[in-house]
């Protein structure tokens, strides 16, 4: 049966995306920010999973008002990157896992999470940046993945309750896949932000190292916040904390934290990073 | 200990009337400074994040840079979105129904980032934008 390794909570930001596409990882700004990130890709080659679940939000590449699904699983060949508009670097195609995505749609809808199948996605930075940071040498992997895009660009968006369910369903599906394989699931936001409006630039450390504590030993604490509070508490786009919810609900039950960190600013975001295993 | 602010006190939502309201989807309240991107804002920004969303293609950049209004009206923006378009006027933008994510995509055409329109909704300059990003980890 196939084996839930890990799960991985890490912030998305474009930016993160330029300067590793300009090389400037060591400067002073960003240096604080990428020296946190080798004890996880450590951690990465150490369990050298076969299949990564990237849990994320497409931010208009994918998807458009036309047709905005709350949850929707990829299940292609072959995901594309591709211009989003304000010129990060597109890159290479990620190789999907159409069995093991389909052993998850199965499972997911017979757990009542009605979710968009999709045989071709495009997939933004919220899914490149996290595997360039995981991964910087990805040619040389040779896991698959299963992308997982929550909605949260137009409301209502899912309750965090909702996506921690989900994300139970997720690790169930996981840990029902017959063959020997390892599964680390992978969650990409946040931390607190807001981009737009009067209140843009909104960042609140206080919550953010709040929800850094209770997402290991109390995640079900924080489900009982609405999406509202979440926006209050985190930003518009803070709300990305869904996706950490997500990733926590994959490995429900007691876990144990292996790295995490925590650095302001990254562009306009309080970046956080999150290792975890389950509690041996 | 992070304590939650008290959720008791739901202020009157502006919108209160269009809301569909739920036992599970209480009234919102307002939260300072933040448009909650509804189905109200959705339908509001329809055309106007429709456009942005073709600035994903390079060649519809170019065609924009070539005739701004002309692109707009193609696109049926309302008199006061093609105004904010020319102004750049980022807030007036969000105002009207644009959805940041869509408006990055116009606002990456004149050459700012999202430290630039930060600066610009709040009235600061960029440096003081980035300075007050900083301080927020003190």
């Amino acid at each position: 049966m196939a084996k839930l390794l890990g799960a991985i909570c890490t912030s998305h930001i474009p930016a993160i995306g330029n300067a590793i596409a300009r090389g400037t990882e060591h400067e002073p700004y960003w240096k604080p920010f990428f020296e946190s990130y080798p004890p996880v890709r450590e951690w990465l080659a150490k369990v050298d999973p076969d299949v990564v679940v990237m849990i994320y939000n497409d931010h208009g590449l994918n998807f458009f008002l036309d047709k905005m699904p709350t949850f929707a699983v990829g299940a292609a060949p072959e995901y594309l990157n591709d211009d989003e508009g304000w010129g990060l670097p597109t890159l290479p195609p990620f190789r999907g896992d159409p069995k093991f995505s389909w052993h998850v749609i199965e499972q997911l809808v017979h757990d009542e999470f009605d979710v968009t199948t999709c045989q071709e996605m495009l997939v933004d930075h919220a899914f490149t940046v996290p595997i360039s940071l995981l991964w910087p040498d990805r040619s040389a992997r040779r896991f698959g993945t299963v992308p997982v895009a929550i909605n949260t660009v137009q409301h209502p968006l899912p309750t965090p309750a909702r996506c921690y369910a989900l994300g139970v369903a997720i690790g169930r599906a996981i840990e029902s896949y017959p063959e020997d394989i390892g599964v680390v699931v992978v969650a990409t936001g946040g931390m607190s932000h807001q981009l737009d409006g009067e209140r843009a630039g909104f960042i609140n450390k206080a919550f953010d190292l709040h929800c850094l504590e209770k997402i290991v030993d109390d995640p079900r604490g924080l489900t009982t916040m609405s999406i509202h509070d979440l926006v209050r508490e985190a930003g518009t786009q803070g709300v990305e904390l869904i996706m950490w919810l997500a990733a926590r609900g994959a490995l429900d039950g007691k876990v144990t934290k292996v790295h995490s960190h925590y650095h302001i600013p990254v562009s306009n975001t309080a970046a956080g990073l999150l290792l975890i295993e389950r509690a041996a | 200990m992070y304590v939650l602010a008290n959720r008791a006190p739901r202020l009157r939502f502006r919108r209160v009337e269009a809301k569909l309201m739920t036992h599970d989807n209480p009234v919102p309240y307002e939260i300072p400074g933040t448009v909650i991107f509804d189905g109200v804002e959705a339908q509001k920004g329809y055309a106007l994040n429709k456009m942005c969303y073709s600035f994903n293609s390079a060649g519809n950049r170019l065609a924009f840079k070539r005739n701004e209004d002309a692109y707009c009206r193609a696109y049926g923006l309302t008199a006061e979105q093609r105004d904010a378009v020319r102004r750049r006027d980022v807030l007036a933008l969000v105002h009207s129904g644009g959805n940041v994510y869509y408006l990055a995509k116009l606002t990456g055409i004149f050459g700012l980032g999202v430290q630039d329109i930060g600066a610009q909704q709040t009235g600061v300059t960029v440096e003081e934008f980035r300075a007050r990003l900083a301080a927020a980890g003190g």
